[in-house]
C-alpha cells in the first residue's frame, strides 16, 4: 500500500536504534564546523535541537517570532514528563511505554519511532536534571514521579504545575550557553515565511524581522522546522495567541507531505468558556485526574450547588464506564465521555457545557496520612479535609491559583468546571525514520511533526518527545544527511532560488495589505474556528465535514476579498502577521476536513460518528486504514494523497479497552 | 462597563510618544486585562485606526511576555499575576486606566507597549547555566537532593522573566531576576562547580547592559507576579561577596 518510504532501519525492533547510532556516517569535527543548520522555533525541540548541533560544532542559525527564546509556548506545559525509569519499582520498562503509547495512539503510530522514544526518555531526565532543572522529589532526595491518562505506572516526573517551563528554561539555558559562545546565532522576534529549495534539497529560508519587516535570506546546509502544532486553526485553543502552522505550512506548499491533519488532541479537562470576548482557554493539567474525581448529577438540568448534591445522586460516569482507569482514562475518552454527558443534558455551569472535577474526596484521604503522621488516628471530616486541601494545595497549588484567576470561584471550596478544548495536533509534517522530511535536508521535530503519538497523544508524553526529537534523535540523525554534504560550499544568498522565494514571500504580504477591505483578521479566524469546532471537532460526520470544506473555501474567498490589514510592510505590524498566520490557518483547516472524510473510521481524537462501536466507542477499520495519510500540496490548493502502511510486527492490534 | 484608558503610543523606538486617551464601552468583568485591548484594538481597526502594539503570547500567566505598567503598577493592582491573568473584575465602572510600557534604560520602546528585553536573554547567556553537553549526564537519581534545596531552587526557578522587577525598581535594576537565576543554580549540586564564576560573568554583563544597582526598597518582591524572593539578593550578593574576596577564582 506505501508510495513512501519510511527509511526504518532492518532488524529486530529493540535493535533498530542502538544499530543505526553506531553505523551512521559520521561528520569529522572541522567539517560540522563549516557546515550551517538552520533551526526555527525555540521551544523544547527546537532550542534542545539548536543546542545539541552547536554542542556538536555544526553552525547553527535558530529563529523565533517571540522576543526571547524562553518564551516558546512548551513552557506552558503544566502537568509532566513521562520516561520509563521505573524508579517507583512499578513494573515500568521501555517496552511498556512503547506499548502503551502505541495503544494510547490507538495504533495509529510507527513502531520504530515510538520504541525509539521510550528508549531515549529515560536519558532525556538524566540530561535535565544534570542542566539543573527542578524536578520534584520525595523527602529522600530522590526523584518523585506522578500518574499520568492511559497508563497504569507512575512515570511522569515533574515540577509543580510547571514542567514544561522548568524544561524549557533547561533547554533555554543550553541555547543560551552557545549563543553566548558564539557557537547559534540567534534570530528573535524574526518569523520564517519561506523554504529555499535548491536542486531539490532544502538550502535555507526567507525570514521577516518583524520589529523592521525587513525580509532577510538565511543559508543552511540543512533546516530544522521545531516549530509547534497548529492548534490555533480552531481560534480558541490552549495555545499561545502567536503559535501558528506558518513555517509548517509553507514548507508543506514547497513540497513536504502534510500528515494526518485530522488528528487533533481535545484536552478533557480546559476552563469552560466564559463569553464572546475570550480570546484564548486554559487548560487544568490532566496531573489534576490524579486526585480529581469527575461526575455530574445524575438528575438532568439539577441547578442545586455541588456541594448540596449527596453523593448517591453524582454520576461519575469515568469511573462507572471504564472502571479499570477510572478517571485517568486517555484524553480522547475522557473528552468524549464529558461531551456524551453534557449533549444528553447532564452538564453543570451556566452554559450547561461543563462537568465537575472535584478533589474533596481525595483531600480527605490526604488528610487523614496527614493527621496519622501528627499522631491524630481519629481526625474528623473537616480536620481531615483541611489537612488535605494543604497537600492539594502543595502538589497543584498554581493551577488552583489559575483557576481562581480567571473563573472568580474559589476551586478549594467549590469543584472546578471544566470542558474539553482544542490542545494539541497529533498530524504534522510527514517525517522518515530520520526526522526528514520527504524533501532533502528539510527536517521536523516535536508537535510540528506527525511521527510518534498516533491518533492521540498520551499525557506527558509531549515534553517527552520534543526534547528527544531535539536532544537524542535529531543530532544523530542529521548526521546521516550533513555527512553527504560536506562538500557544499555556503551557497550566496543572491541565488536565483533565494530571490524567487523572497519574491513569493513579500508578494503575500503586499497581497494582504493591498486588500484594504473593512474586517478584521480576528473576524475571519474566528469564523473559521467556528467552522473547525462545529464541524471538525470532538465528533464529525461526513455530511458536516463536506459543509465545512465549502464553508472553509467561501470563507477563503470572502478573506482575499474584505480582510483590512493597517500599517505597511516596512514596520512592526501585528496585524500583518496575524493575517499572515490566519490564510494559512483557512488552507489547512481545508485540508484537515478534506483528511477526516477520506478517513472512514474513528480512531483516537479523530471520531467519525458514522463508525462507533455500541458502546459509543471509536471503532477503527484496520483492513482499510491502518496507514498514514501523508498530502502533498497541488496547485490551486489542491491535495494528493500518499500513503504509509503501518505494520506492527511487536504488538498485537487490538480494539482499545481501558474498562 | 465604560472606561477611560490613557495609552501610551510611540511610532518606533526613535519617535516621541505621548499617552493617547480611548474610550471604551461594553466590556464585561470576565474579560482579562488583555481581551480588553482585544476589543479596542478591533475597535481601532474598524475605524481604520492603527491597533495599540503591546506584547502577549501564552495568555495563561507563564510565558512572561505580557508587560503592562498599569496606573503606575507593573501588571496593574492585583498580586501575584500577570498582566494576561488580570481580569477586569478588579476596576470599577467609570474607571480611568493609564497603560504605559515597562520603562528602563535597558528595555527601549519598540513600539506602542512593546519594549526589548533582550538585555535578560544576554545576561542568561553570560552565565546563567551549567555547562553540560547533551549526552554526559549520570542517571538521575545518582545525585539525590534534600527536598527543601530542591523545592528553594525551584521557587527560584518559577521566574518567568517579564521584568516587572525592573519596571517597578527606581533603579531600574535586574537584580531579583539575575539573583533567582544565581541562587536556583548555587542551591544545587549540579550548579557548585560554576557557582563562583556565574556570579561574577551574570552581574558583570548585568551592569554592562546598564541596570541599575539595589537599594533594598523591595518594590520587585512585591509587584513580582510570581513571588520570587528578596532572598536571592542576598545570596546573590554573598555568593558575588565570597568570589571577589574569598574564591580563588576571581575574573
Amino acid at each position: 500500500m506505501s508510495d513512501i518510504n519510511s527509511n526504518i532501519p532492518e532488524g529486530e525492533l529493540t535493535n533498530k536504534w542502538t544499530k543505526f547510532k553506531s553505523s551512521v556516517p559520521l561528520v569529522n569535527p572541522s567539517n560540522k564546523r563549516t557546515l550551517e543548520v538552520i533551526v526555527v522555533g525555540s521551544g523544547l525541540a527546537g532550542a534542545s535541537a539548536a543546542a545539541t548541533l552547536a554542542e556538536m560544532g555544526y553552525k547553527v542559525k535558530c529563529f523565533c517570532f517571540q522576543d526571547s527564546p524562553r518564551r516558546a509556548h512548551s513552557i506552558a506545559a503544566q502537568g509532566g514528563i513521562n520516561a520509563a525509569k521505573n524508579y517507583q519499582n512499578d513494573g515500568d520498562s521501555t517496552y511498556r511505554l512503547f506499548y502503551d503509547t502505541v495503544k494510547g495512539g490507538d495504533y495509529r503510530s510507527r513502531e520504530a519511532n515510538v520504541y525509539r522514544l521510550a528508549e531515549v526518555s529515560a536519558n532525556i531526565i538524566d540530561q535535565c536534571v544534570a542542566q539543573g532543572v527542578p524536578l520534584a522529589r520525595e523527602y529522600g532526595g530522590l526523584l518523585d514521579n506522578r500518574s499520568f491518562g492511559g497508563v497504569q505506572v507512575q512515570r511522569t516526573f515533574y515540577a509543580a504545575g510547571q514542567t514544561g517551563q522548568q524544561l524549557l528554561l533547561g533547554a533555554y539555558s543550553a541555547l543560551e550557553r552557545q549563543i553566548g559562545m558564539g557557537k547559534v546565532e540567534m534570530y528573535t522576534r524574526h518569523e520564517m515565511l519561506e523554504i529555499v529549495k535548491i536542486d531539490g534539497k532544502a538550502r535555507g529560508i526567507i525570514a521577516r524581522n518583524l520589529i523592521t519587516g525587513e525580509i532577510e535570506r538565511h543559508f543552511g546546509h540543512a533546516v530544522v522546522l521545531g516549530t509547534g502544532g497548529y492548534g490555533n486553526v480552531f481560534y480558541l485553543s490552549t495555545n499561545a495567541m502567536g503559535s501558528n502552522v506558518t513555517a509548517a505550512w509553507k514548507a508543506h506548499k514547497s513540497g513536504a507531505y502534510f500528515a494526518n491533519p485530522c488528528y487533533t488532541q481535545i484536552h478533557p479537562t480546559c476552563i469552560p468558556v466564559s463569553g464572546d470576548h475570550q480570546s484564548k482557554l486554559t487548560l487544568m493539567s490532566e496531573s489534576l485526574r490524579n486526585d480529581g474525581r469527575i461526575w455530574v448529577p445524575m438528575k438532568k438540568g439539577d441547578e442545586r450547588r455541588p456541594q448540596d448534591i449527596p453523593e448517591e445522586e453524582r454520576d461519575y460516569y469515568l469511573e462507572r464506564r471504564y472502571p479499570a482507569f477510572g478517571n485517568l482514562v486517555p484524553r480522547d475518552v475522557a473528552s468524549r465521555a464529558a461531551k456524551e454527558r453534557c449533549d444528553a443534558g447532564y452538564g453543570v455551569g451556566s452554559s450547561k457545557l461543563a462537568v465537575y472535577l472535584d478533589f474533596k474526596a481525595n483531600a480527605i484521604r490526604y488528610g487523614k496520612i496527614e493527621a496519622s503522621k501528627a499522631g491524630n488516628h481519629h481526625p474528623d471530616e473537616a480536620t481531615c479535609l483541611r489537612l488535605g486541601l494543604e497537600v492539594i494545595k502543595a502538589k497543584y497549588g498554581n493551577l488552583f491559583d489559575m483557576y481562581a484567576q480567571i473563573t472568580g470561584e474559589n476551586p478549594y471550596e467549590t469543584p472546578m468546571r471544566i470542558y474539553p478544548a482544542v490542545h494539541y495536533t497529533m498530524g504534522g509534517l510527514w517525517v522518515d525514520y530520520n526526522l526528514m522530511t520527504n524533501v532533502q535536508g528539510l527536517y521536523c521535530t516535536g508537535e510540528a511533526n506527525f511521527s510518534d503519538h498516533g491518533a492521540n497523544r498520551l499525557g506527558a508524553s509531549a515534553l517527552m518527545q520534543g526534547l528527544a526529537d531535539g536532544y537524542f534523535v535529531l543530532p544523530y540523525t542529521i548526521g546521516a544527511y550533513l555527512s553527504k554534504e560536506i562538500s557544499v560550499k555556503a551557497i550566496p544568498t543572491d541565488h536565483p532560488a533565494f530571490a524567487e522565494a523572497e519574491e513569493r514571500a513579500v508578494g503575500i504580504l503586499n497581497k494582504l495589505i493591498d486588500v484594504k477591505g473593512t474586517k478584521s483578521v480576528d473576524h475571519f479566524h474566528k469564523r473559521l474556528g467556528h467552522i473547525m469546532w462545529e464541524k471538525c471537532g470532538m465528533a464529525r460526520n461526513a455530511e458536516g465535514l463536506n459543509e465545512a470544506i465549502r464553508d472553509i473555501r467561501a470563507l477563503r474567498a470572502d478573506f482575499w476579498a474584505n480582510v483590512r490589514v493597517p500599517g505597511t510592510t516596512t514596520e512592526l505590524n501585528t496585524e500583518l502577521e496575524k493575517a499572515g498566520r490566519v490564510a494559512d490557518f483557512i488552507e489547512l483547516g481545508e485540508l484537515m476536513c478534506i483528511d477526516a472524510l477520506d478517513r472512514n473510521e474513528s480512531c483516537g481524537g479523530h471520531f467519525r460518528e458514522e463508525y462507533q462501536t455500541p458502546e459509543g466507542e471509536a471503532l477503527r477499520d484496520d483492513a482499510n486504514y491502518q496507514y498514514v495519510a501523508a498530502w502533498e500540496f497541488k496547485e490551486g490548493v489542491n491535495f494528493e494523497l500518499h500513503k504509509e502502511a503501518l505494520n506492527y510486527e511487536n504488538i498485537k492490534v487490538a480494539q482499545r479497552s481501558y474498562k | 462597563m465604560n472606561l477611560t484608558l490613557k495609552v501610551w503610543r510611540q511610532k518606533d523606538n526613535k519617535a516621541k510618544g505621548a499617552l493617547v486617551d480611548y474610550k471604551i464601552a461594553g466590556i464585561s468583568p470576565d474579560m482579562s486585562f488583555l481581551e480588553m485591548f482585544d476589543v479596542l484594538n478591533e475597535d481601532l481597526i474598524n475605524k481604520g485606526d492603527e491597533p495599540v502594539v503591546f506584547d502577549h503570547d501564552c495568555r495563561e500567566g507563564i510565558c512572561g511576555m505580557c508587560s503592562m505598567f498599569i496606573n503606575g503598577r507593573p501588571h496593574g493592582p492585583k498580586d501575584l499575576v500577570t498582566t494576561c491573568q488580570l481580569h477586569m473584575r478588579s476596576f470599577k465602572d467609570g474607571d480611568t486606566i493609564v497603560v504605559e510600557p515597562w520603562r528602563a534604560a535597558a528595555f527601549p520602546v519598540v513600539k506602542d507597549l512593546t519594549v526589548d528585553r533582550s538585555a535578560f536573554d544576554r545576561v542568561i547567556a553570560a552565565g546563567g547555566f551549567i555547562s553540560v553537553n547533551t549526552g554526559n549526564a549520570q542517571d538521575a537519581n545518582n545525585l539525590p537532593i534534600p527536598k527543601l534545596n530542591a523545592d528553594a531552587a525551584f521557587e527560584a526557578a518559577a521566574c518567568i522573566g517579564c521584568g516587572a522587577c525592573v519596571a517597578t525598581c527606581k533603579n531600574a535594576s535586574a537584580m531579583l531576576f539575575v539573583s533567582a537565576k544565581i541562587s536556583q543554580l548555587a542551591l544545587l549540586p549540579q550548579g557548585q562547580p560554576e557557582r563562583y564564576r556565574r556570579v561574577q560573568s551574570m552581574v558583570a554583563q548585568m551592569d554592562a547592559e546598564g541596570f541599575g544597582n539595589c537599594t533594598n526598597t523591595g518594590a520587585c518582591e512585591a509587584e513580582c507576579p510570581k513571588g520570587i524572593s528578596l532572598e536571592n539578593i542576598a545570596r546573590m550578593n554573598r555568593d558575588y561577596a565570597s568570589a571577589k574576596f574569598v574564591s580563588e577564582e576571581t575574573m
